[in-house]
């Protein structure tokens, strides 16, 4: 019974989520453009299935994974779990964080549905050329490597600024000597849609819970940051993924 | 009659083992690191074990329908539009909607409205308004709005960029390069702020739509290449609320 009510407010928070969306193409496809929307029936039955899914998924996740998930970064960065007798505390007592959060960055951005429907166009519109398995990978990776910068930022205290520009450097240095040309608009949305439904609300958790943790960070000038990191890193990893496959292929050739 | 159509619905997507066996591949690496964390490192039991097996279920039955759907339903409209777009050739048209999905489909976002929350109780904190709930809430609901007006101009001018086939990167360097001379002039509260907005604007729903739209009209188009054209949407979105975001916090 609990869970058909946790089932139900889902629905609707998600059907007040999709319905800006469904009046906009509504009202252009029918309104404006004079279009019929092509096979009318499976589209209706497709967007319930979005929908209906979405709010499966978010239930799930709220409801089982998100709790434990909090938990964990709270008790992984508590000070008694850390090593509270031998202060002051070292970056590096806190490998388990940084372990944990590659961790949960590679895994949450793996069951990322949006990053699941870019990779699946994107192997479309390359005639197959890019792997939708190995692009979400490449994903997975700048994202576990990331928050795990990320939570060494918050630990060190470092400035957040600092890692964007070192970043952004190396972006452009790929996007204008190394990445194929191809791969470059690809690895750019990649950045966009790792975080969203999964990896946001556990990242945000162990961020804020770092902040209040490690002594002298504000949980509202240091909690933030993780997200803007992993939309970072994907782009550096997609273009480096891109990169090796192409010098794969091209001794690949070389060999013949 | 929901329990009727969520057993057929469930009828649609059960056959499809292929579906959901990659589905529970989706999901495994979570699993994995939470039972790994929680058995060996933390070594505690899981509480509610039958609550988050039933759990582990429903997600991996709402990944799956979810699929189905983006194939059914998001993707063909998003390919479908792109075509009418192409066919009538009005570009203003065009312009308009671009604009629309992306303001309409940011400004009801939940992740934003929290983000725009959370940013005006640090403006309370650090003084840049006056702490009261009237106060805070305006300005929260001023970011929001301004938020969405910034992704909906960023579409705009992506989808603009396919038509005439701009180049991609040297408009996002340039994008970074302003957001970079924009934290050296913007106050510290905001910078965390807005570096972090850039990913909260993409949504689920809008991510599948915004891409089949683009691919679309890149392949519509005379002369442009769906990889090289057509992706660049969600890039564009997420960079143009954190140059809003900087310029939002030097003004205020």
């Amino acid at each position: 019974m609990e869970w058909l009510e946790a089932c139900l407010e889902s629905l609707q928070t998600t059907v007040f989520d999709v319905m800006p969306v469904v009046i906009i193409l509504v009202v252009f496809q029918t309104i404006i453009l004079r279009q019929p929307i092509p096979n009318l029936r499976r589209t209706l039955v497709g967007f319930v299935c979005v929908i209906l899914g979405l709010a499966l998924f978010l239930v799930g996740l709220e409801r089982a994974l998100f709790p434990l998930g909090r938990i964990m970064a709270q008790q992984l960065t508590a000070p008694s779990f850390v090593g509270l007798d031998e202060a002051p505390l070292q970056w590096w007592d806190y490998y388990w964080v940084y372990i944990f959060a590659a961790a949960i960055g590679f895994s949450t951005t793996i069951a990322e549905p949006s990053l699941l429907a870019v990779a699946m166009k994107a192997n479309e519109a390359s005639d197959g050329a890019v792997s939708a398995w190995g692009l979400r990978v490449a994903v997975a990776i700048g994202v576990a490597v990331s928050i795990a910068v990320g939570v060494f930022r918050i630990v060190t205290g470092t400035p957040l600024y600092m890692y964007m520009i070192v970043g952004y450097i190396i972006v452009i240095v790929q996007t204008a000597f190394f990445a194929p040309k191809m791969i470059i608009p690809l690895a750019y949305d990649s950045g966009g849609v790792t975080t969203s439904t999964v990896t946001v609300p556990l990242v945000a958790a162990l961020g804020l819970g770092l902040a209040t943790t490690v002594p002298g960070r504000s949980p509202l000038l240091d909690g933030f940051g993780l997200i803007a990191l992993a939309s970072l890193f994907p782009m550096i990893t997609v273009m480096g993924y891109a990169q090796i496959s192409a010098w794969r292929a091209g001794r690949g050739q070389a060999a013949e | 009659m929901i329990v009727g159509l969520s057993g057929r619905l469930i009828a649609a997507v059960l056959p499809d083992l292929q579906l959901l066996a990659r589905t529970a591949r989706d999901l495994a690496p979570i699993v994995m690191v939470v039972t790994f964390f929680q058995l060996v490192v933390l070594r505690q039991p899981f509480p509610n074990l039958v609550d988050m097996l039933v759990g582990l279920v429903i997600v991996l039955f709402g990944l799956a329908l979810f699929v189905r759907g983006l194939n059914m339903a998001l993707f063909p409209i998003g390919e479908a539009l792109a075509g009418a777009f192409a066919r009538k050739g009005n570009v203003a048209l065009l312009l308009l909607f671009a604009f629309g999905l992306g303001f309409g489909t940011t400004v009801a976002e939940p992740a934003l409205i929290a983000v725009t929350e959370e940013a005006a109780r640090i403006m309370a904190i650090e003084g840049v308004i006056v702490d009261e709930e009237s106060v805070r809430r305006h300005y929260a609901v001023v970011l929001r709005y301004t938020v969405a007006g910034s992704v909906g101009t960023a579409i705009l001018i992506g989808v603009l960029r396919i038509l005439r086939g701009w180049s991609l990167p040297a408009i996002i360097i340039s994008g970074y390069v302003t957001v970079v001379a924009l934290t050296a002039f913007a106050p510290k509260w905001i910078v965390g702020i807005a570096y972090d907005s850039g990913g909260v604007t993409t949504s689920t729903v809008t991510v599948p739509l915004v891409t089949a739209l683009g691919v679309g009209l890149a392949m519509a188009t005379p002369g442009r290449n769906p990889m090289v054209d057509g992706f660049g949407l969600i890039a564009f979105a997420s960079i143009s609320p954190m140059i809003f975001l900087l310029i939002f916090g030097m003004v205020v």
